[in-house]
């Protein structure tokens, strides 16, 4: 009873401070908004206005049809036309294009012709994504009012289940959703001890009844809170900006929120009581985020991994979370279905929680 | 187990690696009095009351606190010990009531009592003004009263207070030991560190430490009637050369001066230590009128921190 009453003062003066402190809220609004318009329109895989130069060496009609068409299809944008294929490769060199067309002076012929190719396309292969865009490039329906129309034979066609328009920022929000949370609420628990110890408060809290535990859990639970009002903000400028729609039951997709919340708090707490300043707190976290990001399955595919990186996949939060977003938002997936992936984060958030209490000593030394 | 004494420490010892930070030290503080810790910085004060509170483990030696082993069973000490620490400790984006009701709960003083208790609080240590202001804005002596109301709250039995006054006006220091002197009254034990003599002096009791050791222990007149030191003071027309002069002589074990007046420490056994200071004096070609005078607590201070060369005869 006097142990449920110390923990509430805690979290009613943890959430006092939180109020009044200009930066949390700045963090809890500003950074899901930075990131989502910044991954949502930055990050786009989906490649268009390539910036294009063209020389025509052929000049005719075809070859002006030709181009029109390419550039009605927005892949590319076509900025500069020259006369030679060696100022096209200026151009690539220098950066001003990615992407160079060459149309030879017998591009009619070539046309007509089933063996040889009738253009020239010179991407920038420096660059990955414009590489594989030359793909995209080479099977361009254009069609011709020529004798002979080349067909593109397909033997494989490829159905994108669950985002058939292949709009990134609809594989990338529920996977965002998980750095987002992490980055912040990691970063609020880091330095939440560290904090009061800098400031001297803690050499007064641990002379008090109050115990190690009721500290760590008090500290913790507005901040779980404060994660599920976020994540809010993330799935409403995620839906109003970019579509990105939730399949799934809205309550599981809380649910699993809140669990994998409260195991990023832990982990920062733990962090908090085994640094020596904020500023080791915050080094501590970026050097969490590192391998969260790339090794989730948020950037690269997980399944593409080495076994060491998937095993160090495996044990971080994230990339049980982001399993879980990706299934409930896009597959309309149960959490009863992942339920093992729920589990863990819940586990994990269990250890990290009393590895915190027991760092945590009431000692000085 | 002593019922008399609040605090007992034996062979009490901290190291911080290579630094012996309290260095065997003894302790008989005695309920309800006011005992005083007077030392430099870096004399140990800090460390000292840390052990005390179980706030750090003592590298040696043992203590027992209101009857409790430290640092064994400080959990069950905590609600019995209010700490006020060197260093303002609440919380700066609270306000005055806030921190209060912070501690007033964390101590679970029941919510029937707690309004009345703040209240009580607030009026003893003049705060009522301030009870609606962020701890981090007030001043210095308005600061200190609400620590040691957050320090009182719970009312403890043994309140340890480290350097409370070091950042208050003399004005503020005066009333601060005004309220200590009526929480000693009301059956309080205080144990306080300080580097102010002014203070040491009010004290019912007092040890002086010097790099981690006691190296004095009593009331602060018993102290001053035994420093085994005859003090000499001297006022001359030009102070500097007069103690250029008698720094001169061997048996003098310490010259300070205070504005035109010089204090001179002579142990007691060297015999007509007057006619020797007058003597070398006149030697010299000046003039000044010289007297015996009693120990001010300073020259306790002195007299027992003296280096061991210094002390030798
Ligand atoms: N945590 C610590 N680690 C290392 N040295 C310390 C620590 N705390 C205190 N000290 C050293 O111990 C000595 C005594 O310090 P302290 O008890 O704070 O003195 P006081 O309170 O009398 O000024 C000082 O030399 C100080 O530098
Ligand atoms: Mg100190």
């Amino acid at each position: 009873m006097k142990s449920l009453s110390r923990l509430m003062a805690v979290t009613r003066k943890e959430v006092r401070q939180m109020r009044r402190d200009r930066l949390t809220f700045a963090m809890i609004f500003g950074i899901p908004l930075m990131q989502i318009i910044l991954f949502g329109y930055a990050i786009n895989t989906d490649v268009r206005n390539l910036r294009t130069a063209v020389a025509d060496e052929a000049n005719t009609h075809l070859s002006h049809d030709f181009v029109a068409q390419l550039n009605a299809t927005q892949v590319t944008d076509i900025r500069e036309r020259v006369n030679t294929v060696a100022q096209l490769e200026d151009l690539l060199r220098s950066g001003e294009v990615s992407v160079g067309i060459a149309i030879p002076p017998d591009f009619d012929r070539r046309v007509a012709d089933e063996t040889r190719a009738a253009v020239h396309i010179l991407v920038d292969g420096s660059d990955p994504t414009i590489a594989g865009i030359a793909d995209a490039l080479r099977n361009l329906p254009l069609g011709f009012d020529t004798a002979v129309q080349r067909q593109p034979t397909e033997l494989i066609e490829v159905r994108a289940y669950y985002n058939p328009e292949r709009r990134t920022p609809v594989n990338i929000i529920p996977g965002l959703i998980g750095v987002i949370l992490m980055m912040t609420m990691m970063m609020f628990t880091a330095v939440a001890v560290v904090r009061e110890r800098e400031r001297g408060n803690l050499e007064l809290l641990i002379n008090t009844p109050v115990t190690s535990a009721e500290l760590m859990v008090g500290k913790v639970l507005p901040y779980i809170f404060l994660g599920l009002v976020q994540l809010a903000v993330i799935l409403t400028v995620g839906k109003l900006l970019f579509a990105v729609p939730v399949r799934g039951s809205i309550v599981d997709l809380y649910l699993a929120g809140c669990v994998y919340i409260a195991a990023n708090l832990a982990l920062g707490l733990f962090f908090s009581t085994a640094v020596k300043s904020q500023f080791q707190a915050i080094q501590l976290t970026f050097f969490m985020m590192l391998p969260s990001i790339l090794l989730s399955g948020f950037v690269f595919p997980f399944d593409g991994m080495p076994e060491a990186a998937r095993w160090i996949g495996e044990v971080l939060p994230i990339t049980h979370f982001i399993r879980l977003t990706r299934g409930i938002m896009l597959r309309e997936a149960g959490l009863g279905e992942m339920v093992g992936e729920l589990v863990y984060l819940g586990a994990f958030a269990v250890v990290a929680m009393t590895a915190a209490a027991l760092r945590f000593s009431k000692r000085l030394d | 187990m002593n019922a008399e004494l609040a605090i007992r420490a034996r062979g009490l010892s901290k190291d911080f690696g290579s630094l012996r930070a309290v260095d065997r030290l003894d302790l008989d503080v005695p309920r309800a009095s006011i005992y005083g810790f007077l030392g430099p910085n870096g004399s140990g004060k800090s460390t000292t009351i840390r052990m005390l509170c179980g706030l750090l483990t003592p590298s040696e030696g043992s203590a027992s606190v209101l009857g409790v082993d430290v640092p064994g069973d400080s959990g069950n000490l905590k609600p019995r010990i209010g700490y006020m620490t060197q260093k303002f400790s609440l919380f700066g984006d609270m306000t005055v009531f806030e921190n209060l009701q912070f501690i007033a709960e964390i101590y679970s003083i029941p919510a029937s009592r707690r309004a009345a208790r703040i209240d009580e609080v607030l009026e003893h240590y003049d705060l009522v003004e301030q009870r609606g202001q962020f701890a981090g804005t007030m001043s210095g002596g308005q600061k200190q009263r609400l620590a040691l109301g957050c320090a009182v709250i719970h009312k403890p039995e043994l309140l340890l207070l480290d350097e409370p006054t070091s950042a208050v006006d003399p004005q503020s220091r005066r009333d601060f030991w005004a309220n200590l002197f009526r929480l000693a009254q009301a059956g309080t034990t205080i144990l306080v560190s300080t580097h102010y003599m002014d203070e040491a002096e009010r004290c019912h009791r007092l040890a002086i430490l010097d790099h981690g050791a006691k190296v004095a222990d009593g009331a602060p007149g018993d102290l001053q009637r035994s420093t085994g030191m005859n003090i000499i003071e001297v006022l001359a027309d030009d102070p500097y050369h007069a103690q250029t002069a008698i720094s001169t002589m061997p048996a003098v074990a310490s010259v300070t001066q205070l504005g035109i007046r010089l204090r001179v420490l002579i142990p007691e056994t060297i015999p007509d230590a007057l006619d020797q200071v007058q003597a070398v004096l006149a030697d010299h070609g000046i003039s000044a009128d010289t007297r015996l005078s009693g120990a001010s607590l300073e020259d306790v201070f002195v007299a027992v921190t003296l280096g061991p060369e210094e002390r030798a005869e």
